[in-house]
Parts: structure tokens; C-alpha cells; sequence
């Protein structure tokens, strides 16, 4: 699947939620179930301070992919952490930079990922994106 | 001197605003407070009928302008019962007017080796000024601490309060757990030895009757905008004597004398102190918050905000797995709590769509949380125009949030 139609897949999955409560619910619920963030990653510089939660984010690469691990102390942070994840993770830097993410408004978080809810989220991104630019680098 | 809670919700226009379609239920009033319609309309007036700079104008509207502004001083001063309207500084607020005193005390009175005396749970307003100056002059920050209930403990203060201390600053009123402080105990413990002492009351002039005078305090600060006034304006009121012993702050129009290039001299109290156009606005909305605030009564607004504040630590003990920050024997109505282990951001979020306003994170006081050893709290903080049925609503949101993260 490309990162667009994860996208709309994701967009589909939230289309079905009448209740702000049912969504919120959902992103609780992948939040705790989202793994593999090792200790060895939680890093000061790889910690991005916000006034609210605290995000964590690492990057590798895997042959020419990019492999996303992020963690969080909020658990709502840690769900909308597990969205970004499941559609940038595992994608050549070209892929992540060509991409438009467009989701998150699409599903009506688009709050938190503005400037002023200090939770980390748009750090993070832009963390993600400039891991993508460094990778290109590097693969020359 | 009961209180007549549904002319006092009616007097606050932004109470009836609702938030994703649900009545708004503000609590975070310890951040800032609103503003009642008595302040919105005094300070239309200022710009509907006389807007004009003041203390420098021959004609009619500056003389108008003029005498608001100075009447609302005299209205702070009476409002703390200073001796001198002289007294009262217009600031900017409580970090300014901290700011303002740091460095003004600092260029007379502090050289390295010199002590200040913080307290453990103070506002960052009041930490990082006397840090700068740690910087600046080598003054070493002390603080007074405090016990798992917020209490500051004060057996040690008589080494803590020693022959290099050279100003004792604590706050009235901890705005992150709600604990009233001993401030007359440390206030005479200083004093025996001729230390000065400032009071950071941003947190409590809005619920307690403040009178410098009795205190004895040599300085005390506080914000227009907790108090339902306007924001950008807040008071210094420092003693005479010590206000005429500090250099000005900030240079500029309105407190000078005369100048020439070969040297000025210096405007006197207050007027030394408030360089440039101050904020003649905020001055009048400040004066009109402080009428309302009178017209209601301050103690009938104490005994109103203690009634809430038993109400809602008594709702909110039935909620599983709560903690309570700040159980101090004394409080102003201020409640910091957490649900078990649940991130406060991850309950904040949840309440604000469920229209309830309650203040997440460290709230400024980041050595207090380090104390505690937890990244924040939730902070529910009530005014005079909250209530039981608003606490209810806080009650029974948190419990129904909280068995979301289970
Ligand atoms: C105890 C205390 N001190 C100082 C401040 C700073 O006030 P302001 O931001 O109005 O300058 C606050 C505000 O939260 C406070 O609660």
C-alpha cells in the first residue's frame, strides 16, 4: 500500500466513529498497544520536550526504509504517535518527503498537532522528516 | 453576607460562551480569571469617552484620563491598605513587577556571596529572576522547604534566614497546590534580623483580605488578571522607605525630572518607577475589578471559595485511585490531583471535549513536580462564580475519563 492509501484507510476506520468518545477511545486503545520503543533509545537527544507530554523518537534504516520507532508518556500522544508510524514507517526517504499527510486533519485531530498544544506532536513530525532528509544523504 | 451566585454568573458575559457545543465550565481560574461586565464596560469607557495620555496634557481629556488612573491607584491602595498611594507601582503584572524588583534591589543591595531565600513552590515568575542574578552578581538562590503536604517547613528558617540573606521572596499563595503560606511568621523571622521581604500574591489577592500594613511586608506583587481585571496590568507595592532606596528599572518618559545630557534626575515615587505611557486602560479595569470585587465583599468571597473548594475535594475523594498534591491544613481554592498513574495531559485532553477547563502540566513550578517526582498535575481552581453543580460535572467527567485508560 502507498502512504496515501493507508491515509484513507485510516480516514475510513475514524468515518465510522460517530462519537468524539468512540475516536478517543480508539487512539487509548493503540496508544497502550503501541511496542518496540527499546530503552537504549530514550535518549536525551532523542527526546522532544513538550509543555504537555514527552515524545521520543528513533530512526533506522532497514536496507533503503526507514524504520519509525516513537514513544510517549501521554497515551493519547502514544495513539496518534501509532498513526504516523503505521503510514510513514517502512518507506524510503522519498516516499516520506514526497508525502502529504493530510489524515490528521482528516480525522479531526488536526488540534493536536498545532503549535500551541506544546505536546510534542509537531516537533515529532518535523524530527521525522528531517530523519528522512539525513537518510537521502547518507544513500547518496 | 450570603452571595447571589446567579447575579454574579450573569455579570461574567464569557460564562454563557459554550465549547464543541457543551456549556463551558471553567476552572482554571488560577491561570487567569474573567472579567465581569463592570470591567469590559470601564475600560470601553476609557477608549468611548477620554482616551488621552496622561500626567502631561493642559487639556480636558488628559486632566480626566489623568485622575482615572491615579484614582485606581488609590483604589490598590486601599484595596491592601498601603499607608501611600505612592506606594502602589503599575506593572505589567507579577513577573514584571519581580523582575522590576530584582534588579532594581540587585543594583544597590546585592553583591556575590549574598543569599536570597525562595521557597520550594514558587511560581517560575519567581525563581528565575533571582537566578539571573545568581549570573549576573553571584547571589546564591536558597529556598525553604517543603513536606509532602505542600506545608513549607519552617524549622531550619533561622539558618536559612542568616547574615547573608539580603531578601526573603515567597509567595502568599502556591498556585500549583493551593497552600497558604506562614507568611507573618516569616515575615517577623526576617524582620528580627532587618531583612526585607517580598510577598508574590498573584495567587491570593483574589481570595483573601491582604493588608500590607498589618503584614509588615516590605514589598508585595501581584496580577490585575487574576483578580478579574484586565490583562498587562500589575502591581509592586513596596514600602516607602525601600522604594526611595532602589534605582529606577527602566528609563524613559514619565519618570524623569529633568534631563540633559549631562545627567537626569529622577522623577519621584511612584512615577520613578513607571517609565513610558503606562497601561491607563488596565489601570481603570484594574480599579473596577477592585470595586466588584469589593461590592461583593472579599470575606464573603473567601467564605464562598471554601465552601466550593470542601465540596469538590469531598466529590473528588470518591473518584478510584485518586492523589491529591497540596493538603496543607490551610488553602485557598485550589485542588492539584492525578488518577493513579494516568498522564494529566491524557485527562485534560478528554475533559476540554467534554467543555471543562482545568489547567494540565507543571503549572510554572517545575522544582515543585521534581519534589513530587511526577510531570504535572490536573488543576481545578475555582472563583467566585463557580459552582457545586460545575464540581459535579468535574466529578463525574474525571471518573468517566479515567475507566478509559483503566
Ligand atoms: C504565584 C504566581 N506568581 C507569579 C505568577 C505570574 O503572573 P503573571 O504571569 O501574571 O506575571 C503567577 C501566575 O500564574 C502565579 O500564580
Amino acid at each position: 500500500m502507498t502512504i496515501n492509501e493507508i491515509q484513507e484507510e485510516i480516514i475510513e476506520e475514524f468515518a465510522a466513529f460517530d462519537e468524539w468518545m468512540d475516536k478517543y477511545s480508539y487512539l487509548i486503545e493503540i496508544g497502550n498497544d503501541l511496542e518496540g520503543f527499546k530503552d537504549e533509545w530514550r535518549l536525551e537527544q532523542n527526546l522532544i520536550e513538550g509543555c504537555q507530554s514527552k515524545v521520543w523518537v528513533h530512526a533506522e534504516l532497514q536496507d533503503d526504509k526507514i524504520i519509525y520507532s516513537a514513544d510517549s508518556d501521554a497515551i493519547i500522544t502514544k495513539g496518534i504517535i501509532a498513526l504516523l508510524i503505521r503510514v510513514l514507517s517502512g518507506r524510503t526517504p522519498d516516499e516520506i518527503l514526497n508525502s502529504e499527510l493530510n489524515f490528521v486533519e482528516e480525522i479531526g485531530l488536526k488540534d493536536h498537532l498545532s503549535p500551541t498544544r506544546s505536546n510534542g506532536l509537531l516537533a515529532m513530525m518535523k524530527q521525522m522528516r528531517l530523519y528522512a532528509v539525513a537518510f537521502k544523504a547518507k544513500l547518496g | 453576607m450570603a452571595i447571589n451566585i446567579e447575579q454574579i454568573r450573569a455579570d461574567f458575559p464569557i460564562l454563557q460562551e459554550t465549547v464543541y457545543g457543551k456549556p463551558l465550565v471553567y476552572l482554571d481560574n488560577a491561570a487567569t480569571t474573567h472579567k465581569p461586565q463592570q470591567v469590559i464596560d470601564a475600560v470601553s469607557e476609557v477608549y468611548l469617552k477620554y482616551n488621552s495620555n496622561i500626567h502631561r496634557g493642559v487639556h480636558h481629556l488628559s486632566n480626566v484620563c489623568t485622575q482615572a488612573h491615579e484614582e485606581a491607584r488609590i483604589k490598590v491602595q486601599q484595596f491592601i491598605n498601603a499607608q501611600h498611594s505612592h506606594e502602589v507601582i503599575f506593572t505589567r503584572g507579577t513577573t514584571e513587577s519581580i523582575n522590576l524588583l530584582a534588579s532594581s534591589f540587585a543594583d544597590t543591595f546585592l553583591n556575590a556571596g549574598d543569599e536570597i531565600l525562595v521557597s520550594q513552590l514558587e511560581h517560575h515568575s519567581n525563581i528565575v529572576p533571582w537566578q539571573l542574578l545568581e549570573k549576573k552578581k553571584g547571589v546564591v538562590l536558597k529556598y525553604i522547604p517543603i513536606n509532602q503536604a505542600g506545608e513549607l517547613i519552617l524549622d531550619n528558617l533561622d539558618e536559612l534566614i542568616n547574615n547573608k540573606t539580603k531578601l526573603v521572596a515567597v509567595a502568599h499563595i502556591s498556585n500549583a497546590l493551593g497552600t497558604v503560606n506562614p507568611i507573618k511568621t516569616i515575615i517577623n523571622h526576617a524582620h528580627n534580623k532587618n531583612i526585607p521581604v517580598m510577598i508574590d500574591g498573584a495567587q491570593a489577592v483574589q481570595h483573601v483580605k491582604v493588608d500590607v500594613q498589618e503584614l509588615d511586608c516590605d514589598f508585595y506583587v501581584f496580577s490585575g488578571h487574576k483578580l478579574y481585571a484586565p490583562t498587562g496590568i500589575g502591581i509592586l507595592y513596596g514600602k516607602e522607605e525601600w522604594l526611595n532606596k532602589l534605582e529606577p528599572y527602566h528609563g524613559g518618559g514619565e519618570m524623569i525630572k529633568t534631563v540633559s545630557f549631562e545627567g537626569t534626575t529622577f522623577n519621584e515615587l511612584p512615577f520613578k518607577f513607571e517609565a513610558g505611557t503606562p497601561d491607563f486602560s488596565g489601570s481603570v479595569g484594574l480599579g473596577a475589578a477592585i470595586d466588584y470585587v469589593n461590592n461583593i465583599g472579599i470575606d464573603a468571597i473567601a467564605q464562598y471559595e471554601h465552601e466550593l473548594l470542601n465540596y469538590a475535594t469531598q466529590r473528588l475523594s470518591t473518584i478510584p485511585n485518586i492523589r491529591f498534591f497540596g493538603t496543607a491544613a490551610e488553602k485557598a481554592s485550589v485542588i492539584s490531583f492525578l488518577i493513579g498513574e494516568i498522564h494529566p495531559f491524557d485527562i485534560g485532553t478528554m475533559l476540554d471535549k467534554m467543555g471543562i477547563a482545568i489547567r494540565t502540566g507543571h503549572h510554572c513550578a517545575q522544582p515543585l513536580m521534581q519534589y513530587y517526582n511526577i510531570p504535572g498535575t490536573l488543576r481545578a481552581s475555582f472563583a467566585i462564580y463557580n459552582t457545586k453543580e460545575e464540581i459535579d460535572k468535574l466529578t463525574e467527567a474525571t471518573e468517566r475519563v479515567a475507566q478509559l485508560f483503566g
